[in-house]
């Protein structure tokens, strides 16, 4: 490795733990900003214009907290865990292009990218359970079990929906599952790129891959185990200033690492809806065309792939400040016995493709979905109303009553 | 010689780890430090260009068995560290010998190859193309029984934690 | 740039394997002996991946990798098994020392 490789490394790196840690402060002003025009009221804006110094105070307040160590706490595992939560964060997005320009972009092309996300993620459940644990505290156990089980389970429902990238791309490498987007839509109209989720099977994992992201990342709908309401907490319970903030910055930045990956695996990454490329062609001569070739080749892909990582960013904030939360069992299922199914079939039918074409993959989806809806039919969610006050009845789940 | 050094840091990790695993007297923090271990082994699997055996040591050993571990001694709360009740006085002794029995074999037997054995460029055996492609059609009977044997050990798991109903 | 031995890899494994051994011979709590079960196992998949990496046969390159992945599979099926039979045993006697569960009564 010579020295000037050894250099543009240095510098990718640089570029990257700088856009994650400098993006960080304007992600938390959006959630809260966001968030309150929700929910009809006005954010924090008397900080700065806007209120954009107000993570800069939360910054600064937590810093000068009291750092409270909990009795008969295992310190060295309580102390470990806040950096066991945020390091998965940050490396995990070492394999992601956020540009063509491939001296500068991902910051490891590696042969396994996709398996190297899929190792950082799974991580994660370490932070989380032995912040639950050495705490010494029952909520704290309780969450922290919770959220790791949450994670764990999630974690299946991703690696199928990726999986579905990968086979469509055929490798593992990022770099190849954005290029093999930049091909014409669906093969026949040249000026679109065919992004993946413009193909079925790719709608399928997206969708199955964003509800994956919401849960793997403890986002509402799946904020359980970090509710204030169920469980004080949760397993950050006990944790307050520094310590506090690394599992604040951990989330936030697992957050943003896991919407690069969907945006680069089933939104195109860095590439534009349309397809610059003839543009490119005429700008070899220079001139004006040669400025619009640069500006759509160069400068602009990251600023779509930016623009893309928000906006899946947004959607997480919509989701939270409109869906309610699920409760603990009714999440599992979700997770086991409806996510897993649906990208298996979603990997089969993409293997039909694979192999026959896409008339026959057609074909599959009419099939599968056809039989999903004979077989299980439109369920309708469960409605208790009673008359009297006297004869309310608290809720079981059918299967908890048999044991 | 950059490749000597980081195997002999790596190496010391993985020793020492295993090590407190052993000799450690928490169960959680003998998990911690087998997950320690695992870790260093899946960037000696990359050292060997084994990379997709490395992204899946730390998927499926690190990021999923040790956190099932985990769970089992949180949820049996033997946080603590293990009674140390009457000292078995043969046992110790006798493992001692019996692992220096083992270590003795291993090693003699690693600098007894008489095959010549060079080092090897990097090969493509590593990636995940050519073990795909092996999976599929050279073995793949042993893959399909590995189905079955997963299979038959996730439902084996789910009947043995089932709550009898009395 | 010299590479590393081949025989350095296996007296790697093979301390890892001996450590493995003596824990499980000397721990009482079975999840600890499970841990040490695992170590053996990981030891044996380092010397898979070790001798794959030195032959020139490239099937015989892969075979040493799709051990390692067998390994795994059986590791990971075993382990869930185990810790399901530990589960149940803690449940019934409320406590899991080997020493004490020795007899083979219910």
């Amino acid at each position: 490795m010579t020295l000037a490789d050894f250099g543009w490394a240095i510098a990718r790196i640089a570029i990257m733990l700088g856009f994650l840690l400098s993006v960080l402060p304007v992600v938390i002003w959006l959630e809260r900003r966001a968030l309150a025009w929700f929910q009809n009221r006005i954010g924090p804006n008397r900080l700065g214009p806007f209120g954009l110094l107000q993570p800069m105070a939360d910054a600064v307040k937590l810093f000068f907290k009291e750092e409270i160590v909990p009795a008969n706490a295992d310190r060295f595992i309580w102390a470990l865990a806040p950096a066991l939560s945020l390091f998965p964060a940050l490396v995990a997005a070492a394999t992601i292009p956020w540009g063509p320009n491939r001296l500068l972009t991902p910051v490891a092309d590696v042969d396994i990218g996709v398996l190297y996300f899929l190792a950082m993620s799974s991580l994660a459940a370490y932070g989380v359970l032995l912040a639950g644990w050495s705490s010494n505290n029952k909520y704290s156990l309780l969450g922290g079990l919770r959220s790791s089980a949450q994670v764990i389970s999630y974690e299946l429902g991703m690696g199928l929906a990726l999986a579905t990238a990968v086979l469509a791309a055929g490798s593992f490498r990022m770099t190849t599952i954005v290029e093999m987007q930049a091909q014409p839509l669906w093969g026949v109209a040249p000026f679109l790129h065919n992004w993946l989720i413009f193909t079925p099977w790719g709608l399928i994992g997206g969708a199955l891959f964003f509800v994956c992201m919401l849960a793997e990342t403890n986002r509402a709908p799946f904020d359980l185990p970090e509710a204030e309401s169920e469980l004080v907490a949760g397993y950050q319970t006990e944790y307050s200033s520094m310590k506090f903030a690394a599992f604040f910055m951990g989330e936030y930045i697992a957050i943003l690492a896991i919407c690069g990956v969907m945006t680069t695996c089933f939104l195109g990454g860095y590439l534009a809806p349309i397809n610059w490329s003839p543009i490119q062609a005429l700008g070899e001569g220079g001139g004006m065309w040669g400025v619009l070739a640069t500006l759509t080749g160069a400068l602009m892909p990251p600023l779509w792939f930016i623009g893309k990582l928000f906006g899946l960013f947004f959607s997480f904030l919509w989701i939270r400040a409109t869906l309610l939360r699920l409760r603990y069992d009714q999440l599992m299922n979700l997770g086991w016995r409806f996510l897993i199914p649906v990208g298996l079939v979603n990997l089969a039918l993409l293997t039909v493709y694979v192999v026959a074409g896409w008339v026959p993959a057609l074909i599959g989806y009419a099939v599968a979905i056809a039989v999903y809806f004979l077989v299980f039919g439109v369920r309708r969610p469960e409605r208790r109303t009673v008359a009297l006050l006297s004869e309310a009845q608290p809720y079981r789940p059918k299967e908890a009553q048999s044991g | 010689m950059v490749e000597r050094i980081l195997f002999f840091a790596l190496a010391t990790v993985a020793i020492v780890s295993a090590g407190g695993v052993v000799f450690s007297r928490n169960p959680v923090r003998s998990a911690l430090l087998l997950v320690l271990n695992f870790f260093t082994l899946a960037l000696i699997y990359f050292m060997l260009s084994a990379q997709f055996i490395g992204a899946l040591q730390v998927i499926v050993y690190a990021g999923a068995i040790m956190v099932l571990f985990l769970f089992v001694i949180m949820l049996l709360n033997l946080g603590s560290p293990e009674a140390v009740m009457q000292e078995r006085d043969l046992k110790r002794p006798l493992a001692y010998l019996i692992g220096f029995g083992i270590l003795a074999t291993l090693v003699g037997q690693a600098f007894a190859l008489l095959l010549p054995m060079p080092p090897q460029p990097p090969s493509q055996a590593g990636t995940a193309k050519v073990i795909g492609q092996a999976l599929f059609t050279q073995w793949a009977y042993p893959v399909l029984l590995m189905g079955v044997l997963l299979t038959v050990g996730v439902i084996g798991s789910i009947l043995l934690a089932r709550r009898r109903v009395s | 740039m010299e590479a590393v031995p081949l025989n350095a890899y296996l007296v790697l494994s093979a301390f890892l394997f001996t450590m493995g051994a003596i824990g499980v011979v000397v721990k009482r709590n079975p999840i600890v002996m499970f841990m040490c079960i695992e170590l053996m196992l990981n030891a044996a998949n380092l010397a898979f991946l070790a001798f794959a990496r030195y032959q020139t046969d490239l099937l015989t390159q892969v075979a040493g990798h799709i051990f390692v992945l067998f390994v795994f599979g059986v590791a990971a099926a075993e382990v869930a098994v185990g810790l399901g039979i530990i589960v149940v045993i803690f449940r019934l006697r409320e406590s899991i020392d080997v020493d004490e569960v020795s007899l083979l009564r219910g």
